[in-house]
């Protein structure tokens, strides 16, 4: 029965070529719209650690009190506590060690310098993490692994390199073992990534902003990175009235924030828990005369806290609806065109009802027509939503636009959507030409 | 002329279904693209927005260091830089800096009139950089003085060290003594003490560009001082008129000559102001553009639908048309009952569309940074979609005119 339907569709549409072309155009746009904004989307808004960030927390601790003006690393006029840590309280979370896993991370920005002549200094972007690191947020490795907890108490210069840079300095050979000149001191290399770029860049994004078109490229102990002084390229953000003094010393000991941190918690058991020893710590605080005010903590869940973050770009979210609205628009086009072509067979429906078809059957046959719209629309749909991805590439910030990405995932539902869109336009159409009386088309025609 | 109204509404009562479908594409096609010029109108004045620098003439180099060097290292090297910049003789002047304006990121302070205010007067964009800041960017002093050489000091990385003198851009001068008293005068930015100033520029862009930024557009200080921090250092150079190009070309050399351990990032290192205008402005710019193309596509597919309806109206109704034409009605009056027929439609479209519009834009308000929308846009919008509908009705009307009266005395 469906292939008559099938060719009873496509002679119709063959009657009407311009009616049908404006229909198949009016989805494909619509659809290739959506489709590609929700590429960019989908790229922005992804889970990056879906088997896992359920586990993640990242800890706040109001280490500026509720009067204090607050920079950009707090909000004004909210109660909310600054988005880092301070030295001190960072220090006091990874010593009490509450969490299965967890560790300290600042931004740093050292040099590389390849031995041999011939090559110039390469300017890299890594972190400056613990040893429970890497299982925490699942770093793959190609060669070695991460660091022990000895390294870390004992400030071992050893360092993680990232796949780019191991190609770049080692040409990609096994370099675990070899030294790597980082600012004109030697480090081991312990472990060389598979290239790993998560998006957002979850583990740090009060310093990554979220994005970055490069993955980090090392990762070193976070006392050997402060010890040998090696910069903090990330956020450093003070309350009103105090800049930190001169080097590490000055900021170990101020009250700014400038260290993110990432806790693994395995149940609601252990997340209340560390919700009490957070409360704990701020009061103990507050005992010894740190803290001037009550505690005031936040304890969200790795999504929760890139949504408070507002990781997404309010831009992406608002060209994502406008082009659903496109999408409706288009529907409600399809919508008005469908019935008027439907309803202009009301003669030949007339005859087809006369002549035993019911109105299921004519129900179905006008639907299967709309169906066939929307496979034409959704091919044109596919066409120009590789345009569409191709462009957005060209027009949006080279970070955003990377994470737009053409998969069969995206062209299989930008041809369901389109075939969903026609049907759906295709309902109210199907079912007036279904209602049409027999008896009285025969009659007046 | 008589418009009959009345024959029109009883006619599109039979059509209700369709009717009603061309007016919902017209109010969401209104709602969609009022808020999307919307959109589009700010992002466009994002783009064209002052920033105080002579941008033809100026480039900026972003200068790291490949080895560790102390503060003094540092000084000395910047003011051997500084010098090898300014013999050059397509190089007009250079200046280090903190930063610069439309960089994307920089630092900002807060400002207050006293130093127990518990709530912030406003923000101030951060630059610090030497006394020939002013004259390498290009910024016109409107009041008082630039710096003298003594005032400017080394600044370390993270030093807590607040400079007594300050030169500020004429919007802040204006933010915090309205009246065009602030010269002499003192504030407190995020410091302990205050600091005074000697000296008021016409306009000075801050480095930052996103939304959080503006509510404080075009407020700005520049500090006294070389910004020597190990992390890098901004070098800004001013090139001599129509020279810009060759004064690209020589400054990395002349550092370069200077002391070869240190990097220029082949990708950005070295950036004219077209360049940090494109990347200051790129999303701006992307997103106007998607708007506008997304604007274009809906407004096609509206016009396109009103055609199709319509011609199908025109098709189902030939033989009443030829009635009327038989009784008398001219092909004017045929052609004005369609147009008609379709203003009609439209008003009650844009009416709805118009309520839509504004709604869209105050939700929008409330759940993204955005601003209010004029109600110009409405009134273009309103003005734009009736004129797309009577465009697009044009043809099939004039098809329906011309339909023959003889048409009357045939069956289907």
């Amino acid at each position: 029965m469906f292939a008559y339907y099938l060719g009873l569709a496509l002679r119709s549409l063959r009657r009407s070529p311009g009616l049908t072309a404006l229909m198949m155009l009016a989805i494909g746009f619509g659809v290739a719209g959506s489709m590609t904004t929700y590429a960019v989307f989908r790229g922005v808004s992804g889970d990056p650690i879906p088997w896992k960030s359920a586990q993640l927390f990242v800890p706040q601790i109001d280490a500026w009190g509720p009067v204090q003006m607050s920079g950009p690393g707090a909000r004004s006029g909210t109660n909310e506590p600054p988005d880092a840590l301070t030295y001190a309280d960072a220090m006091a979370l990874i010593h009490d060690h509450r969490g299965s896993r967890q560790s300290a991370i600042y931004a740093v920005g050292p040099t590389v310098l390849p031995t041999g002549t011939g090559h110039s200094p390469i300017p890299v972007f890594g972190f400056a993490v613990y040893d429970e690191f890497f299982p925490l947020v699942d770093v793959p490795f190609r060669y070695g692994s991460g660091w022990s907890a000895d390294d870390d108490t004992q400030g071992a210069p050893v360092v993680v390199i990232s796949d780019t840079l191991n190609q770049q300095v080692f040409g990609g050979a096994n370099s675990v073992g070899r030294s790597l000149d980082l600012d004109g001191r030697d480090y081991r290399v312990i472990g060389v990534m598979k290239p790993w770029n998560p998006q957002p860049m979850f583990f740090d994004v009060v310093d990554t902003g979220g994005f970055s078109s490069d993955g980090p490229a090392l990762f070193l102990p976070l006392q050997r990175a402060i010890a040998s002084g090696m910069e903090n390229v990330g956020a450093v953000n003070c309350p009103k009235g105090t800049q930190p003094g001169a080097g590490y010393a000055g900021l170990q000991q101020s009250a700014c924030v400038w260290l993110a941190y990432m806790v693994e918690l395995d149940d609601a058991a252990a997340v209340q828990r560390y919700r009490q020893y957070l409360d704990d710590y701020a009061r103990s605080q507050q005992t010894i005369g740190r803290f001037g005010w009550p505690p005031n903590n936040r304890l969200r869940d790795l999504r929760g806290f890139l949504e408070y973050q507002h990781v997404v770009p309010d831009d992406t979210r608002v060209s994502l609806l406008v082009a659903l609205g496109l999408l409706l628009v288009c529907l409600v086009n399809t919508a008005g065109l469908l019935l008027a072509k439907f309803l202009r067979r009301s003669g030949e429906i007339g005859v087809r009802r006369a002549l035993g078809a019911s109105r299921r059957a004519i129900h179905a046959q006008y639907l299967t027509e709309a169906a066939v719209i929307g496979v034409g629309g959704g091919a044109l749909g596919l066409l120009l939503t590789g345009i569409g991805v191709f462009g957005v590439n060209r027009m949006l910030p080279p970070r955003l636009a990377d994470l737009a990405q053409i998969d069969p995932s995206l062209l299989a539902l930008t041809l369901l959507v389109a075939v969903l869109a026609a049907v759906l336009a295709g309902v109210y159409p199907a079912f007036r030409a279904a209602r049409v009386l027999p008896a009285w088309q025969l009659k007046t025609h | 002329m008589s418009l009959q109204i009345k024959p029109i509404l009883v006619a599109l009562r039979r059509h209700k279904a369709g009717t009603l479908l061309i007016a919902l594409q017209i109010a969401l096609t209104l709602a969609i693209v009022c808020n999307a010029l919307f959109i589009i109108h700010q992002r466009l004045a994002n783009l064209s927005q002052r920033s105080g620098v002579d941008e033809a003439d100026v480039f900026v180099i972003t200068n790291q260091w490949a080895v560790d060097k102390s503060t003094q290292q540092i000084d000395a090297q910047v003011q051997a830089d500084m010098a090898a910049l300014r013999q050059l003789p397509s190089v007009r002047d250079a200046a280090p800096a903190s930063g610069y304006p439309l960089a994307g990121v920089g630092s900002d302070n807060f400002v207050t009139l006293t130093p127990d205010q518990v709530k912030p007067t406003t923000d101030s964009a951060v630059y610090v950089g030497d006394e020939h800041l002013l004259d390498t960017l290009g910024l016109r002093l409107i009041a008082g003085r630039n710096f003298r050489s003594d005032e400017v000091l080394m600044t370390s990385t993270q030093q807590a060290v607040f400079p007594p003198v300050v030169i500020v851009s004429k919007t802040l001068a204006d933010r915090l003594f309205p009246g065009g008293s602030a010269l002499g005068k003192s504030f407190y930015a995020m410091s302990a003490t205050p600091t005074t100033i000697i000296g008021i520029v016409d306009s000075l862009h801050r480095q930052g560009t996103s939304q959080w930024n503006k509510p404080y557009a075009g407020q700005s200080l520049i500090w006294p001082g070389r910004p020597d921090d190990s992390r890098g250092i901004y070098y800004i150079v001013r090139a001599r008129p129509g020279q810009l190009a060759s004064a690209m070309r020589a400054a990395p050399k002349a550092l370069f000559a200077q002391d070869r351990m240190r990097i220029i990032d082949p990708k950005d290192g070295l950036l004219d102001y077209a360049q940090i205008r494109h990347r200051a402005y790129d999303s701006d710019r992307g997103m106007a553009i998607l708007m506008g193309i997304i604007s274009a596509v809906l407004l096609a597919i509206t016009a396109a639908g009103i055609v199709g309806l319509t011609s199908f109206w025109v098709g189902q109704r030939r033989k009443q048309i030829g009635v009327r034409r038989a009784l008398g009605a001219t092909r004017n009056n045929i052609l004005h009952y369609f147009l008609t027929e379709n203003l009609l439609i439209g008003l009650a479209g844009v009416i709805v569309g118009a309520v839509l519009a504004i709604g869209i834009n105050l939700w929008m308000v409330t759940r993204f940074e955005m601003d209010r929308m004029s109600l110009l846009y409405v009134g273009v919008g309103i003005l734009a979609l009736l004129l797309l509908g009577q465009g697009a009705v044009f043809a099939p009307a004039l098809r329906a005119s011309r339909v023959s009266p003889v048409e009357a005395t045939r069956s289907v």
